[in-house]
C-alpha cells in the first residue's frame, strides 16, 4: 500500500469527525482489549516477573541473532523444509511469486500476517494472476473493501456491523440479495461457508509466525478462528513469513512469550489455537502439507542492529501499545498511514519508510508512557519516540515555524536566570492583561490550544519565587 | 539467494560490532539450548495432586466454552458421546480418528454410525484422542502423526476429545518434557484451549468461526495408561 503517514494531521482531523470510527475507538477503549488484559493480569501475580524475564530472553537473542538463526536454519532442513533468506520486500515478494508459480497455485489462502501487509504480497500475487484469499475473518472483511487493516491484532475494529453488511451484499452476489444480514452471527455464518471452500480448493497456504523456535526448527502461530490452522493443513504447501527478529532458542522460550502474548494482546488467558508446526508432513502422515518453506524477511531489520532502536526488536506484535494509547483511542489506525499504527507503528513505521516519511508519527503521542508500562518486553517506547523527534530536528524534517520555536526555547532553558525573567516577566504580563475575565478566549501563536479551551490568566506569584521564600 | 543470507548475517554482526561467534561463545550457546532452561512457571499450576491439577484443567477449560463430561472408564467414553450428542440434537455420526486408544473402544455398544479416517468437509462430528492436557490455561495438546489427523481437529463443527485423567499435567513444560520423551518432534502440534471463536465483526464474541463451533472433552478417571 501507498503510505500516507506524510497526512497524519489531515487523516487524525478526519478520523475524529468520523461518527463510525469513533463508536468504534469508543467500544474497543472502554470495554475491549485493555480491560479484559486488566483481568487476566490482575489473576497471574507472576505477570510482571514473566515480563522481566521476556524482555531479558529477546536481548539475548538479539546478541546471538546470527548464532539462533543459522540453528533455526539447519533445523528447519534437518526435517524437511526449506529456508530462504531475503533482505528486502522485494526479494521476499520475489520468493513467494516463485514457491506458489512452482506449485501451480491459482488461489492461495493466507493467515494473518503483519510482515506480508509490510511487504505488500496480496498485491504482488494478484498483479501475477494468482488470488490471494485472506482467512482471517477481519482481514477477509478488509480485504474485500480493500482497505489496510487498522488494528495488528484486530484489522477491521474500525468498522460497525452494518458496512460488514453492505460488503458482504457487494462482494458474495450469487447468494440471495434478500436474506437476513443484521446480526454478526449471519455474517460469520456466510464467510464461514464461503472460506471453507477457499481452504479447500487453495494449492498454497501462507501464514506468518509469531515464534521461530531455534532448536526444533519450528514456527508457530497463535489464532482464535483456527483459519491459521485450515490455511497450513490443507493445501499441498504451507509458506511461512516471518521476519528475522521471531526467532527463540527453545520449546520453553517460546512458552514464556505464549504466556505473555495472548493477556497482553486481547486479554484471554491464552489464544485458542497454538500451532507449532515443524516441517512437512512425514512418511504415514494422513495430512499436512508436502512442502514447508520459510521466507525469512530482513527488510531493513539488521540496520537496527546495535543501534539505539535495537530494542523495538524485540515486539512480539501483541499490540498492547496501541489499546492503551490516547492517540490511537481517538484516531484508530488509518490515521498513521501504513500498516503499523498506535506507538509500535510511531517508532517502527520510520524505521522501516525512512523518518522523512514518517515524521509526524513519533509526534503523535503525549509521551504519557502508558504504552511502556503494558509492553510485555518492555520496550522503553517514549523514548524511542523521542529519539525520532530529535533525528527529525538534526534532520530539518521539522516545520520551520516548530524549529524555530523550539530552539527559541533551548536558548532560554540553557540559560535559567534569562528563563526566569522572561517567564515572570509574561506572566505579569498575561495576569494584568487577563485581569477582567480570568482567562483568555484568544492568544496570539496559541490558536490551536485556544480554539477549543480557554486559557487561563496566570495569577498570584511563580512557582519559582514561592519555593525560594519556603526554603528559607 | 545465498548471497541474501550472508548478507544478513554481515549485517546482524556488524551492528554487534563483532565477526561470527568462536567456537567456546558457540559450545556455550549450544550447551545452553540443550539444557531447555525453563523461565518462570505461575505458581497456580506448580506442585498440584492429580485432583487439584484435573479441577484448575477443567476450572480453565470451561472458562472458555468447553463443555466436560466425566467417566470412569475408557469403555463408558462411547456411551457418553452418544448422550452428548443427543442432548444437543446434534447427528449421530462420528468421525473417528485411528488412534488405537479409541480403536479399541466398544463402539458397538452405541448406535453411532462410526467413520473412522480423515475428516472431510461435512463431517459433522470428530472424535480424537489427545497427547496430553495442560492444567495452567485449560488447554488440550493434539499431536499429528499416522493416526491422528491434524484436519480433524478443525473441519468437523462439533470435536469431542477423549482425554485421560493421567493426560493432564501442569504446566506446559512438562508437556513438552513429556512430547521430547515421545520421541522426535512431530509435524504440528496443536495447543486447543475452547472451541473457535472471533470478535471481528463489531466486537462481538461468536463461537465456531472456522474451527469447531463445540468442543467437548470426555475425561476419563481411569484413562489410556492406566487401562489393564
Amino acid at each position: 500500500m501507498h503510505p500516507t503517514s506524510r497526512a497524519f494531521p489531515e487523516n487524525a482531523h478526519r478520523a475524529l469527525g468520523d461518527a463510525i470510527l469513533q463508536q468504534s475507538l469508543g467500544i474497543m477503549m472502554r470495554q475491549g482489549f485493555a480491560v479484559r488484559r486488566a483481568k487476566v493480569v490482575a489473576r497471574l501475580p507472576e505477570f510482571e516477573a514473566l515480563r522481566e524475564e521476556a524482555r531479558a530472553l529477546k536481548d539475548h537473542v538479539l546478541e546471538h541473532l546470527d548464532f539462533y538463526l543459522e540453528t533455526f536454519e539447519r533445523n528447519v532442513k534437518a526435517r524437511g523444509g526449506l529456508v530462504h533468506w531475503c533482505r528486502t520486500a522485494e526479494e521476499a515478494r520475489a520468493t513467494v511469486l516463485e514457491i506458489c508459480r512452482a506449485a501451480g497455485a491459482r488461489t492461495v489462502t493466507k493467515g494473518k500476517t503483519m510482515i506480508g501487509e509490510e511487504i505488500a504480497i496480496n498485491d504482488h500475487l494478484e498483479a501475477n494472476g494468482i488470488k490471494p484469499v485472506e482467512t482471517d475473518l477481519g482481514e477477509y472483511i478488509i480485504q474485500i473493501r480493500r482497505e489496510p487493516p487498522s488494528h495488528i491484532v484486530a484489522p477491521a475494529v474500525h468498522l460497525a456491523k452494518e458496512q460488514v453488511a453492505e460488503s458482504f451484499r457487494r462482494t458474495h452476489r450469487h447468494l440471495d440479495p434478500a436474506r437476513p444480514l443484521d446480526e454478526p452471527r449471519q455474517m460469520l455464518d456466510e464467510a464461514r461457508a464461503i472460506l471453507r471452500q477457499k481452504f479447500l480448493a487453495a494449492e498454497v497456504g501462507i501464514t506468518g509466525a509469531n515464534i521461530l523456535v531455534a532448536e526444533t526448527g519450528s514456527s508457530i502461530i497463535v489464532t482464535n478462528e483456527g483459519n491459521g490452522d485450515l490455511t497450513q493443513t490443507l493445501p499441498k504447501v504451507h509458506i511461512v513469513l516471518a521476519s528475522i527478529e521471531k526467532v527463540v532458542p527453545t520449546l520453553e522460550d517460546a512458552t514464556l512469550l505464549l504466556r505473555l502474548l495472548a493477556r497482553s494482546a486481547t486479554g484471554q488467558e491464552f489464544s485458542t489455537y497454538t500451532t507449532v508446526s515443524t516441517g512437512p508432513r512425514r512418511p504415514g502422515d494422513p495430512d499436512g502439507p508436502n512442502d514447508y518453506h520459510v521466507v525469512l524477511v530482513d527488510n531493513g531489520r539488521s540496520a537496527l542492529m546495535g543501534s539505539e532502536m535495537q530494542d523495538m526488536l524485540r515486539c512480539i506484535r501483541c499490540a498492547a501499545c496501541l489499546n492503551h494509547c490516547p492517540v490511537y483511542g481517538a484516531v484508530g489506525g488509518h490515521a498513521y498511514g501504513w500498516v503499523y499504527p498506535g506507538p509500535m507503528g510511531a517508532v517502527l513505521t520510520p524505521t522501516l519508510l525512512g523518518i522523512g516519511e514518517a515524521a509526524h508519527l513519533p509526534n503523535a503521542s503525549t509521551l504519557c508512557g502508558k504504552c511502556e508500562s503494558v509492553c510485555p518486553v518492555k520496550i522503553p517506547l517514549p523514548r524511542l519516540m523521542r529519539h525520532w523527534r530529535e533525528r527529525a530536528f538534526e534532520q530539518d524534517i521539522t516545520p520551520r515555524a516548530t524549529r524555530w520555536g523550539l530552539s527559541a526555547w533551548a536558548y532560554l532553558a540553557e540559560r535559567p536566570p534569562l528563563y526566569r525573567l522572561v517567564s515572570a516577566t509574561a506572566a505579569r504580563v498575561l495576569g494584568w492583561l487577563g485581569r477582567g475575565h480570568g482567562r483568555f478566549r484568544t492568544l496570539p501563536l496559541a490558536g490551536g490550544w485556544t480554539s477549543v479551551r480557554d486559557m487561563p490568566a496566570p495569577e498570584g506569584r511563580s512557582f519559582m519565587s514561592l519555593w525560594t521564600e519556603r526554603r528559607r | 539467494m545465498s548471497d541474501a543470507r550472508a548478507d544478513i548475517l554481515a549485517r546482524i554482526r556488524d551492528g554487534l560490532k563483532r565477526g561470527p561467534l568462536d567456537e567456546e561463545r558457540t559450545d556455550m550457546l549450544e550447551t545452553l539450548l540443550a539444557s531447555h532452561v525453563r523461565s518462570l512457571v505461575p505458581d497456580r499450576a506448580k506442585t498440584l495432586d492429580q485432583g487439584a491439577r484435573i479441577a484448575l484443567f477443567a476450572a480453565m477449560a470451561e472458562e472458555v466454552d468447553t463443555t466436560i463430561d466425566r467417566v470412569a472408564s475408557m469403555d463408558e467414553a462411547p456411551e457418553a458421546i452418544t448422550r452428548y450428542l443427543a442432548q444437543r440434537n446434534l447427528p449421530a455420526r462420528v468421525m473417528v480418528t485411528p488412534d488405537p486408544k479409541l480403536a479399541r473402544l466398544p463402539w458397538d455398544r452405541t448406535t453411532l454410525e462410526i467413520g473412522r479416517g480423515v475428516a472431510q468437509d461435512g463431517d459433522a462430528v470428530g472424535v480424537s484422542a489427545c497427547f496430553a492436557a495442560v492444567a495452567e490455561t485449560g488447554t488440550l495438546m493434539l499431536v499429528s502423526g499416522p493416526a491422528s489427523p491434524t484436519r480433524n481437529n478443525f473441519l468437523p463443527d462439533t470435536h469431542i476429545v477423549v482425554l485421560g485423567a493421567d493426560e493432564v499435567v501442569g504446566f506446559y513444560e512438562e508437556a513438552w518434557d513429556r512430547l521430547r520423551e515421545a520421541g522426535a518432534m512431530p509435524r504440528t502440534v496443536n495447543f486447543i484451549t475452547g472451541p473457535s471463536r472471533t470478535g471481528d465483526i463489531a466486537q462481538k464474541l461468536e463461537l465456531g468461526a472456522h474451527g469447531p463451533l463445540r468442543l467437548h472433552i470426555v475425561l476419563v478417571e481411569h484413562g489410556a495408561q492406566a487401562r489393564p
